[in-house]
């Protein structure tokens, strides 16, 4: 074993976990209100889109990954719908995610007890204001250790989309073992820089939940 | 350029699919020995070995699945194993599998009663004859769901052997992409085949898990 090409290295590694906390920042974002719309709409929509929200977290959850990415990323374009490969991928994670915390959501949503919705309601709140003010923030207290689970899960998952030539992590280590033919030594340091990254994402999110939804959350 | 059927593109997808169950059998049996090895560590009185075991579930589920397989393709060698794509993916998925289950099953071996041990205690059973006869059986039983659970997520994980080059449904389906431009097509019905194998899997945890929830 030799480590000798890490200090030249050190820069496409650090590009790479950069475009990979980039890809999982924008899919948290976009995952998170997709799931809220999805779960509010699957408890409260009409017939239809209460369906159609359980088909599509039902095919997401039962296809892997790898062919969803490929399916929008090579099977688009064939509708005319070109996407550049970042946009590509951030789509794929956010589809995918959206399907697991959309599950999640609902259970949260599930466990606020009725009568604040009527308590809500009874102080003159109109219905939107009672999802938004009450329900929501009391049903993500109770589901952000599962959301927190299920965002790490996405980023070591992310590390697929460098398939379809995503510069992040995983891509710039393909990179580097092809220029320096030390492919274990590559693959070993950067497996080490995901779990570093899937540690500090945990702790963060764990710090942060517990200051912005206050104690009790884990 | 040759002409491809429909019958053509599932035919071919439907003898790849082959190695993927196989893959998938193969992970689970291997993951399930290895998981139950690491559980023995996991739960023995001895604090390094719970330690050993716990860092070893924490390396695996902190670190993507590819880098896994790629450590494996890339690594064996380097300890004098000629390895092949079909060893690599049965082994990395292996020991992945078994991180997953031994957590699963020590899930349900610590929602035990402490008073299951004592009773089996009582009754004279040493350490091993408690775990065979009394605290494994249950602890099985109650983690069935999430068990089949993990299948699921297994059975989609081997999508990711296709990286490192071992010929399952998703590198076959690369190939016939390539040879017949219909990508849409191609990965539609890869994805299809992949659900009409997870979604009964899926269906029976949730069966499982409501008649738990209903006891």
């Amino acid at each position: 074993m030799a480590f000798g090409w890490l200090s030249g290295a050190a820069g496409d590694i650090a590009h790479g976990a950069a475009t990979t906390i980039l890809l999982i920042v924008v899919t948290t974002l976009a995952g998170t209100v997709l799931s809220i719309l999805g779960a509010a709409g699957r408890r409260n929509g009409p017939v239809l889109l209460k369906r159609a929200i359980a088909s599509y977290v039902e095919v997401m959850r039962n296809t892997p990954f790898l062919v969803q990415l490929f399916f929008i990323f090579f099977g688009l374009p064939s509708l005319g719908v070109r996407l550049d490969p970042v946009l590509a991928a951030m789509l794929a994670m956010t589809l995918n995610m959206a399907a697991y915390t959309i599950e999640i959501v609902g259970a949260g949503l599930d466990a606020v007890p009725g009568g604040q919705t009527e308590a809500a309601l009874a102080l003159g709140l109109r219905p939107r204001q009672v999802f938004i003010k009450i329900v929501l923030p009391q049903a993500l207290k109770v589901i952000y250790p599962a959301l927190t689970s299920q965002i790490v899960i996405m980023m070591l998952e992310s590390a697929v989309v460098s398939q379809i030539a995503v510069r992040e992590l995983t891509y710039e280590a393909d990179m580097l073992q092809a220029r320096t033919f030390r492919s274990f030594e590559t693959y070993f340091v950067v497996t080490l820089v995901y779990l570093a990254m899937s540690m500090g994402l945990r702790r963060l999110l764990v710090t942060g939940g517990r200051r912005a939804l206050g104690a009790g959350v884990t | 350029m040759i002409e491809f059927t429909l019958w053509d593109i599932v035919r071919n997808l439907l003898l790849a699919a082959r190695w993927t169950v196989l893959l998938s059998l193969a992970a689970f049996v291997g993951g399930g020995i290895v998981g139950m090895v690491v559980l023995f560590f996991r739960i023995a009185k001895n604090k390094w070995s719970r330690r050993f075991a716990s860092g070893y579930i924490a390396l695996f589920q902190g670190t993507p699945l590819l880098m896994q397989l790629f450590l494996m393709f890339f690594g064996l060698p380097m300890l004098g194993l000629r390895i092949e794509p079909w060893t690599a993916a049965v082994l990395g998925l292996t020991f992945f599998a078994s991180a997953y289950l031994a957590e699963i099953w020590r899930s349900g071996v610590d929602a035990l009663p402490r008073g299951q041990w004592d009773a089996g205690a009582s009754l004279g059973l040493h350490y091993l004859q408690e775990l065979r006869l009394i605290i494994l059986p249950q602890a099985f039983s109650i983690t069935r769901a999430p068990t089949v659970g993990f299948l699921v997520q297994l059975i989609k994980s081997t999508a990711l052997t296709s990286i490192i080059g071992f010929e399952e449904l998703v590198r076959t389906s690369n190939a016939i992409n390539n040879a017949t431009f219909e990508p849409f097509k191609v990965y539609g019905l890869v994805a299809l085949i992949f659900f009409v194998m997870c979604f009964p899997l899926t269906q029976y945890a949730r069966a499982l898990e409501q008649r738990a929830a209903a006891h």
